[in-house]
This record gives C-alpha cells, structure tokens and sequence, in this order.
C-alpha cells in the first residue's frame, strides 16, 4: 500500500489522454497520500508537487485529517507569508478547529487578518500553545522551540525548499512527517561555500528532502499529478522542461479558460504580443541583441509598457472557476525578475506609466504564488555570460509556471547562442545526486518554444 | 560583481593600473606573520617538492625534498617544517588574558559565564594564493592521522614526533581560513584583490605576479603590459620569468630542469650505494651533495620570487590603516586559535575525517553569519564599501530635513520620532522595512514609514532613546546632520542552537557511531572494467 504512484499508473502517457480524467486522478493520489499518512508504518511520507498541483489544499486536508484522529499536529512552513496564508486556508475550511500561531517576538509578526479568527491562537512561546490541534509556525522559529513534548505528527511544507540544516533543528520536535514541496522549483542556497561537505547525506546546505531519503530511502513517495493552475498550453512545455522524468497534465483542456480584450490591438509590438500570448498562451517579446547592463532600461520600459497595455485594452478572463469572466485587474498580474534591482527598475517604470497594484518580484519571492498573466524578464536577456545562478533550472521554472492564462517574456535575441557558448562547467561532486534536467537544457527547451510565439520589438 | 568593483575595474584598465577599492585595511595583520611558499610535484597529489618558510623576510628557510617520490624524504621535509611552524605556532599559547565565555551548565542547562583564558595573540600564516591554502589544508589531512613510534610501537612506517601534531594544526588553519573574514590563515591574493581591482577577470588576479604588476607597475610601464610580463615572458632556456606561485610549477622547469636534476640525484643515490671501498663512497657522496645541492638551488630559484612577492604584497597592505573593526574580527581568530590549543592540551583526538551532520550544520550556520558580518562590518569601517552598498540600493546617505517628535501608542509611551532624510541614493525600501545607523557605535534602528512627494525618506525611529519620555540627548538626528542609513544588519545574530551530535534525528541518519568515527565508506564494487 505504500507503492510509489510511477509515471505509469496515472495515465500520464500520450496513448491514456483519451480516458484521462484529471479529477479522479488527483483524487486517487490524495487518497494514497492520506492513507499513507495517517495509516502508514512509515516515520515520514514524501509527496512531490508540480506547480499549482493543489499541495496547499493538500496541507489543509491532511491538517484537518490528522486533527480528526486526535494525533497534535505541528506544521512547518518556510516564510511568515505562508504560515499565515495556511492559517487562513484551514480557519476557512474549518473555523472551530483550535488552531495555534507561533510566532517571532518582533513587531507585526503575523498578518493582521489573523486577528479576526476566534479559534486562532497566537503566540510568541510554544508553551502557550500547548494542547493545541494544530500549532503553525515558520521552520526558524520552530528551531528556537527547546524542550516541548514532541508532537506525534509533523506537515513539512515547501520540503524542496528548506534547508537540511534547518530540518535538522526541527526534525527532533516530531515523531513522524508528511514532506510536501516542489522538487522543480528554486533550491535552497547558502551565501557562504559548502563545497567541502557536497557528496555527504547530510551536506547542510542540500535540501531537507535530499537528506531525508538519503538517509531513509524506504520512505514511501508520492507526486501528485495535475496542475491545476497552468493553462492546457503550459503544462505539456513546464513538464517537458522541467519534470521529464514525472510529467503531469494540466487540469484543464484547451478552451477551457480564454483571455480576451475589449480594445483592439494598435499594431504595436506589445499589443501583438499580448494577443500572441492570449491566444496561445505564450509569448516572446524580443528585443534586438545586445550586452546590456542587469538593469536593462530597454528591456525594463518594454515589461513595463506590456503590462501597461495589459490593463489598458480592458482583458477578461474565463476559466471553469466561473461562469462570467473576470476583468484582469492589476492584482492579477505579476512581473517575474531575476534580481532585486531589476524588480526595483521595473516598479520604477510602471511608476512612470501610473500603473499601481501590479506584483513585481524575483522569482525566489514568487514561488507559490499564482496569476492570470504573468510578465517575465527573462534572466539571461543581454547578459554576455551564463552563470550557474542565471541558469539554474528552478528559477526559469519559477517564473514560467506562475500563470492560469498566459506568460509573456521579454528578452534580448541570442539568447540561444549565449548559451551554446556556456555549456555547463560545474565542477562534478563524487557522490552527489545528478539534477536532471540541468539548467542548459531546460533553457533551451523553452526557447525553442518561446521562439514559435515571437514577436519582435520595434521601439 | 557589484556595479562599483566593474567600474574600479574598468578605470583600471583605463588608468593602466589597480584602482584601490578600499580606503582601510580590512584584515588584521600579524607583526610576525609566518610566510609560506610550498611547491608541489607534479603528477603527485600532496608530494611536497620544497618551501621556504619563516617570519623573517631576509632569512626564509629552504626546504626541499630531493626525491619527492621517496617516503623517507618526505617524511624529513616535513618533521624539518615541523621544527619551523610549530614553535612559532606554540609562540603565543602562554601569553593569555583573563575572558568570560558562556556555556551552557552540565547540571541545569542554563547559559552561565565562565572566566576562560584567551590568548592575547595568535600566529598568522600567508601563502601566495588560494592553491596555496588548498595544500596547506592537504599537508594537514596527509599529516594528522599518522602515528609516530612512541603513541604506536608497531605502526609500520611510523612518522617522526612532532608531524602528526603539525598536521592538526595545518588542518585548523587550513579549516579556520574559510570562515569570512578570518586571518589566521590568508592567501596573498585574497587580501590584495580585496583592496585593489586590477584591470583583469578575478580569476587572472589568482596570479600573484600579475596581480603585483597591476597595483604596482614599474615605473613608466602599463599594469597591462607588466601583467602579460609577469604570466607569460620567458627567458632564453625557456623557463618563465616571473615563476608562478605554486604549489604547482610550470611544466617547462619540470621537464627541462627539474626532471634531470632528479635524475642525477638518483643516480648518485644509486651510486653510492653500490660503492665497494671508502674512497669510492667518499667521492660518490659528494657527487650525491652536489645533485642534491643543484635540486635546493633550484627550488629556491623558483620560490625566492614568490616569498619576495608576498613580502611586497605585505608592505603594500600595511600602508593601509587597519579598519576599526578588523580587530574584533582578529579577536574571533584568537577564540580560534585559544580553542585549538585547548583542544590539543586536553589530548584530544585529531579533527575526523569528515564532519558529522550536526558539527557541518554548525559550521555553516557560523560562517552565514560571519559572512554577514564582515559585509556589514566592511561597509561601516569604509565609506569606499559604503558606496557601493549605497549604489546597489542597499543603504542610502542624505541630510534630516525634519524631525517630528511623536510616540508610541503604549501605557508608557515612549518616544518615536519621525525624521525626514532627504537623500540623492536609491534605496530598495519594502513596506515598513527596517533600517539601521551606527550611533556611537552601536546600531540604532528605523523603520520606513514613507517617501515624500520629492522623494525624501521619512523614517520613524524605534530604539537606542533611552527609558524616559524625552529621547536621550544626542540619540536622535538633528536637522541639518548628515546620516547614513543601511538596510541590512549591523550586528547579524548566529542562528538557533542545533542539537546534540548524540541527539542527531532520524531524518539525518541518527546519532554517529558511538566511537565518534564517521562510518568509512565502502570502496566502489570491483566491475569488470576494473580488470581490462
């Protein structure tokens, strides 16, 4: 009952798309997950979760499931945003369910909303949560809890993404644990080299899960395989690219979610290349060759028009959440940067085009979070190098899988030949895991496809 | 790179020469260093060729292994660097000063203070560059695990006394010198490439003659032109002109004139053994000297330049003043060193060959933070650092344009000014993000409330104001003062308390062997291509 749920036994394959019913699938993973979980003989459970697959809904059903069967519950998130999103996910879905919020001893430390929910109880000191069915709390200060009563059960969420040394400062408050994350998404770093511990099980700066099946590779795996948040035009490119060894399927069809405009295209690049990315679901705004600074302004004032466009020519979307469409209003929108000054000079250019409300961020501070259209300044646009930072894998996955309608990405030509003159050159590490696939490849990947939907600038 | 080293850099190759990117000198430097300059044999992992070695400038010590292949040998090169470094290492373990230290109580394991002893100084070791520190870290592993006659009468090939000792304190150093910031142990090229940016990528700066060449042509002559000199010209036997710092030698002097001075070597070696009579064994020892006297000039003709460069690249960085808080950097070096010390007194065993998950973890979580540290501590000692954090949005500088005294919505309210700078940077502020001054010394923090609609920074400020209503003089801006602001942390805090290497979860494998050996990994299954 513990099998792994291999590539086979969902249907994923091209021949089983006739009777794939993503609904039952998932439900099917679930159950196992569940099963495997509260019934199972195993210390922990791994479930790998392509983007927008549902692993929050997953958290919370697990959450109110363990609570059900009495077992006191510890949940593990990464960032203070996240705990206090789950907070919010299970006081919706259950509002009796005493819940308890451990928090920092600084000011403002947990969304103010927190405050409304009667059976939420907060906290800057573990023991006054005691008895709780479920204590929430960041991985950094779960690691400052000494001396509690281990809880029988633990939700580590965002697994992929939390360090091995931080699993190792919490991994003594619980007895058993249900890991959930990403595996394509961004890894987790460290700022100072660890290359003298790479190859060891425990390697610190590796990722929590890495370690934890290295050290017990019996534990049961799980993957959940539908996303239901990409678009049937993006998951078959996010999957190749980036989960060629586990595909997974959209949740949706083709014509199942539409993005339209109530103003006619002017003829200008960027409108062209909105209607490109409305119909297809991509699109590649190119700009001429050329070696620029990380804070391109050419490249930065054509993200910033693209979106001003977005918002300009009225866009409605329809998906099969609703029956009316939406209007594609600024929050639904996300710019997506490799770095911070490049986040900073794009909100300084929507700025200048009074546009307010639009999400600009890296694509560390996107991961998890989703929106109808997304911009992307593509991390090696204008770059005269491809460093293994620009070329990790998780970060072009990040910002091409943020989107429930459709990803425009702005670059500058040559991309391609950039990389052709960067193979890959990491050093290899005896005994380290391999990360197929590698960032090279994955980026070619998804220009070759980027590259059917092109458009090029004309200033 | 950061925006401002690319420009240093590229006014580098304008001006022809290193522009400084520094105004202090950020590393501590010892009165006494011990200067190290290793050569390695080729084709040989950790087979010593030769060193010069010592604290003074006009007397190094030439070491040299004849035979780099012969076990013997080395074993003297290295007893022989053994009686160099460890008396000046064992220099300054007597002279200590009374500290207090916190450790946790055996009993109820609580933080107590305890009176320690610290050594007042500590021995610094330079070599010429970042491979440099690499061998050092590979003499310790090949060192410390040898035993010697007297702790183990029947070890086969028993090392002399004092070797295994050298190679626990070769791996310290060799381990301390990757903490950020640290300088027990430090690579000439490092410390000069933190000051100076040459003209060339950061990997040619790894060159310590071309790197010299850039911060200090020869008269009349472009650091470009000097550097290319100092990597490539050769001399008419063809053997490079500036020798490159090692360990590694150049191939041409390996197989020219290392190669057959070995030879010789051992052929004399062989001779003498065979000689039948006194006379013959007379004349073919001396014949054995001179090989060997031939190999000594020539180690010393290929280190005596780098251990000449390295004194240059001393002098050079003291005419930097040291940077105010360099030394509170050097006092964790000397934690470092008092530590090992202990540890070595107490009879301990040598550092394992690997860490175990919990002593790694550790290890990382100290060098995060020392890593923020020094970049914190960089920018405060150096308004040329400060710059460039200021350029990549990370502090900002400007003039309070207003103060307006307001408070805290408490019982006992305290104060909470809001102070308006008015500032010509661009600083990358979140909403409410925090931001930090150095007041005396200590960093007092802000929180960012808003821009004004001329862009001006209003600031609203949190700490460092006293107990009482009224803000303590002096400990809020006036208008009209100058301020510098940083978005990062002054003093970043270490993280939590790991647990126990005996309390090691199961998620990482569990507590190490009870012998405190990390398990040995198997060796690789013999396949068949190991038989072709």
């Amino acid at each position: 009952m513990t099998e792994p749920i291999g590539a086979g036994s969902i249907g994923a394959g091209p021949s089983a798309a006739e009777s794939f019913d993503p609904g039952a699938a998932a439900d099917e993973a679930t159950r196992a997950i569940l099963r495997d979980t509260l019934r199972g003989g195993a210390r922990g459970v791994v479930v790998d979760s392509p983007p927008g697959a549902g692993k929050s809904t997953l958290v919370v059903n697990a959450a109110l499931e363990l609570a059900a069967a009495g077992r006191p519950l510890m949940v593990v998130a990464q960032t203070n945003a996240q705990v206090d999103d789950l907070v919010l996910r299970l006081a919706e879905k259950q509002p009796e369910l005493p819940v308890g919020r451990l928090h920092s001893s600084e000011a403002d430390p947990y969304d103010k909303a927190l405050d409304d929910l009667a059976h939420v109880r907060k906290s800057a000191k573990a023991s006054e949560l005691a008895g709780l069915d479920v204590v929430i709390s960041t991985a950094a200060k779960w690691a400052h809890v000494k001396g509690a009563e281990p809880w029988q059960h633990a939700i580590v969420d965002e697994a992929y993404q939390m360090r091995s040394d931080a699993l190792l400062a919490v991994a003594g408050l619980f007895e058993r644990a249900l890991f959930v994350g990403d595996p394509g998404q961004l890894d987790p770093f460290a700022i100072v080299g660890a290359e003298q511990w790479a190859g060891l099980s425990y390697d610190p700066s590796a990722s929590a899960v890495n370690t934890l099946l290295a050290h017990n590779p019996e534990l049961p795996q799980h993957r959940l395989p539908v996303s239901w948040r990409l678009p049937a035009s993006a998951a078959p490119l996010v999957s190749d690219a980036f989960y060629p060894y586990t595909r997974f399927r959209s949740g949706t069809d083709h014509g199942d979610r539409t993005l339209r405009f109530g103003v006619a295209a002017d003829g200008s690049a960027p409108d062209q290349v909105i209607d490109e990315a409305a119909a297809s679901g991509w699109g590649l705004l190119e700009l001429p060759a050329r070696h620029t600074p990380r804070t391109d302004p050419e490249a930065v004032r054509a993200v910033a028009r693209v979106v001003r466009r977005l918002l300009d020519r009225g866009g409605a979307t329809l998906s099969e959440r609703a029956p009316d469409p939406a209007p594609l209003t600024p929050d639904r929108i996300a710019v997506g940067t490799a770095h911070r000054d490049q986040a900073a000079a794009v909100r300084a250019a929507l700025a200048d085009l009074a546009v307010t409300g639009v999400t600009v961020d890296t694509a560390n501070r996107l991961q998890g979070r989703e929106y109808d259209v997304t911009v992307v300044l593509h991390p090696l646009s204008g770059r005269p190098d491809a460093t293994a930072f620009h070329l990790e894998t998780g970060r072009l996955c990040v910002l091409t899988s943020r989107h429930r309608h459709a990803c425009i990405v702005v670059c500058r030509a040559g991309v391609a030949e950039l990389l052709d003159d960067h193979p890959s050159t990491e050093p290899v590490q005896l005994g380290v895991t391999m990360k197929f696939p590698d960032g090279w490849e994955a980026n070619h990947a998804v220009l070759a496809r980027l590259a059917e939907h092109r458009v090029e600038w004309r200033p | 790179m950061s925006l401002i080293s690319t420009l240093a850099r590229l006014e580098a190759v304008q001006t022809g020469r290193a522009q400084p990117v520094a105004t202090v000198r950020h590393r501590h430097l010892a009165d006494h260093p011990l200067v190290f300059v290793p050569l390695t044999t080729a084709g040989e992992a950790g087979a010593p060729l030769g060193a010069l070695v010592g604290t003074e400038r006009d007397a190094p010590r030439l070491l040299v292994v004849p035979q780099p292949r012969d076990r013997e040998l080395r074993f003297a090169f290295l007893a022989e660097l053994a009686e160099v470094v460890l008396p000046y290492v064992d220099g300054f373990a007597a002279d200590t000063e009374a500290a207090e230290r916190s450790e946790s109580d055996p009993e109820t394991g609580k933080r107590v203070k305890v009176e320690v002893e610290l050594c007042t100084d500590a021995p610094q070791l330079v070599v010429p560059g970042r491979a440099g520190v690499e061998f050092v870290r590979l003499l310790g592993r090949s060192m410390r695990f040898r035993r010697t006659a007297e702790q183990d009468p029947d070890t086969p090939y028993p090392a002399p006394p004092r070797v295994p000792l050298l190679g626990r304190w070769l791996t310290h150093f060799g381990e301390r010198a990757r903490v950020p910031g640290s300088a027990l142990l430090t690579a000439m090229t490092d410390l000069l490439s933190r000051h100076w940016a040459s003209g060339q990528s950061s990997l040619e700066d790894q060159h310590l003659g071309a790197l010299l060449a850039w911060i200090d042509p020869p008269p009349g002559e472009r650091g470009a032109d000097a550097a290319l000199r100092a990597e490539l010209a050769r001399d008419a036997q063809g053997q490079l002109v500036c020798p490159p710092a090692g360990p590694a030698t150049d191939p041409a002097f390996d197989n020219k004139l290392l190669a057959p001075a070995i030879e010789r070597y051992d052929r004399a070696r062989t001779a003498l053994a065979a000689a039948e009579d006194g006379l013959a064994a007379d004349q073919r020892l001396a014949e054995l000297t001179a090989a060997e006297h031939a190999i000594r000039t020539l180690v010393e003709s290929r280190t005596r330049p780098t251990w000449d460069a390295v004194w240059r690249g001393l002098d050079l960085l003291r005419e930097l003043p040291e940077g105010d808080r360099a030394a509170e950097r050097w006092t964790r070096d000397r934690w470092s060193y008092t530590g090992h010390r202990d540890r070595v007194l107490a009879g301990e065993p040598p550092q394992p060959r690997h860490d175990d998950a919990v002593t790694a973890a550790n290890k990382l979580a100290a060098r995060e933070t020392a890593q923020a540290r020094l970049e914190a501590q960089e920018a405060l000692d150096d308004p040329l650092v400060m710059a460039g954090r200021r350029l990549a949005g990370e502090a900002f500088a400007g003039e309070v344009t207003d103060v307006v005294m307001a408070y805290s919505e408490s019982k006992r309210p305290s104060p909470r000014p809001l102070i308006t700078v008015r500032t010509e940077d661009r600083p990358h502020l979140g909403e409410r993000a925090k931001v930090y001054r150095s007041l005396a010394g200590k960093p007092q923090s802000a929180q960012f409330v808003a821009y004004e609609p001329d862009g001006a920074v209003v600031l609203r400020l949190l700490d460092k104001m006293g107990r009482s209503k009224e803000p303590d003089e002096g400990s809020v801006p006036e208008k009209g003062e100058r301020v510098c602001w940083t978005l990062f942390d002054h003093a970043p805090r270490g993280g939590p308390a790991l647990p126990e290497p005996e309390d090691t979860p199961w998620t990482h494998g569990g507590p190490p062997d009870a012998s405190g050996a990390v398990a040995v990994p198997l060796p690789d299954p013999v396949t068949e291509e190991d038989m072709l």
